[in-house]
């Protein structure tokens, strides 16, 4: 899983192992915020397959590109 | 293709763009802004709108020494496509051309610049804001500002 801006720093790299129990977006929002719970303290974040964000209830499988997307600041 | 551009947008089967009428670009490398001006010239405008943006000294009060840029660049490509794609349907627009920078940018660099030709101006500027606006919304790039005790990633928190 990538991770970029805070998230990186939240997760102490841009990229980590995540073990998921569903298998839903949704399902590695809450498996995240039990192991960082400084994820909850954001003004918001998403999650992204693929290159497209994603809404909670998105299957996740095994090879998708899964990245981290805390509140965007870009221009 | 000009030595300063790092990532050339790829279009995938999805993202139906005039390919010869869009340039979006992210690089770590100073933005040349007069080629972008020169790149949306064409024989159809009438006018060209540009946005140049550029880093500001404080924020809140506080001074900000420099900005740090962070891409997710593949993604950020693909939501810049959607973008200029939106552009191109809702205004007449003749071309349109995005630039983004990574990397550290001092006082008075330039992280981003837009410029939109069109036969009129109201398109042009419609269609140049909506851009930016929009960019600042959806497009997963991250700015982290360092002052002289700190730095902050721009927008993470409440």
């Amino acid at each position: 899983m990538l991770a970029f801006g805070i998230a990186k720093d939240i997760f102490g790299g841009s990229s980590i192992d995540v073990e998921l129990s569903g298998g839903t977006a949704g399902n590695l929002k809450e498996s995240l915020e039990e192991r960082y719970p400084r994820l909850k303290h954001l003004a918001s974040y998403m999650v992204a397959v693929n290159n497209e964000y994603a809404e909670d209830g998105l299957a996740i499988n095994e090879r998708d590109e899964i990245a981290i997307i805390p509140p965007v600041s870009g221009g | 293709m000009e030595d300063n551009i790092s990532v050339v947008c790829v279009l995938t089967d999805n993202i139906i763009i005039k390919p010869l009428n869009a340039q979006i670009i992210i690089s770590d490398k100073s933005l040349d802004i007069q080629s972008c001006v020169d790149w949306v010239m064409s024989p159809q405008s009438g006018g060209i709108d540009v946005f140049i943006g550029t880093v500001r000294d404080s924020t809140k009060g506080k001074t900000v020494l420099r900005l740090e840029f962070e891409a997710y660049e593949p993604m950020a490509l693909k939501e810049m496509n959607k973008i200029a794609e939106l552009a191109f349907a809702k205004w007449s627009v003749q071309k349109l051309l995005i630039h983004h920078r990574t990397g550290m940018l001092e006082v008075g660099e330039v992280p981003v610049v837009i410029a939109v030709s069109c036969a009129h101006r109201d398109a042009a500027f419609e269609a140049c804001r909506y851009v930016i606006d929009t960019l600042k919304q959806t497009v997963p790039i991250w700015k982290k500002e360092i002052f002289e005790d700190g730095e902050v990633w721009v927008a993470a928190h409440p």
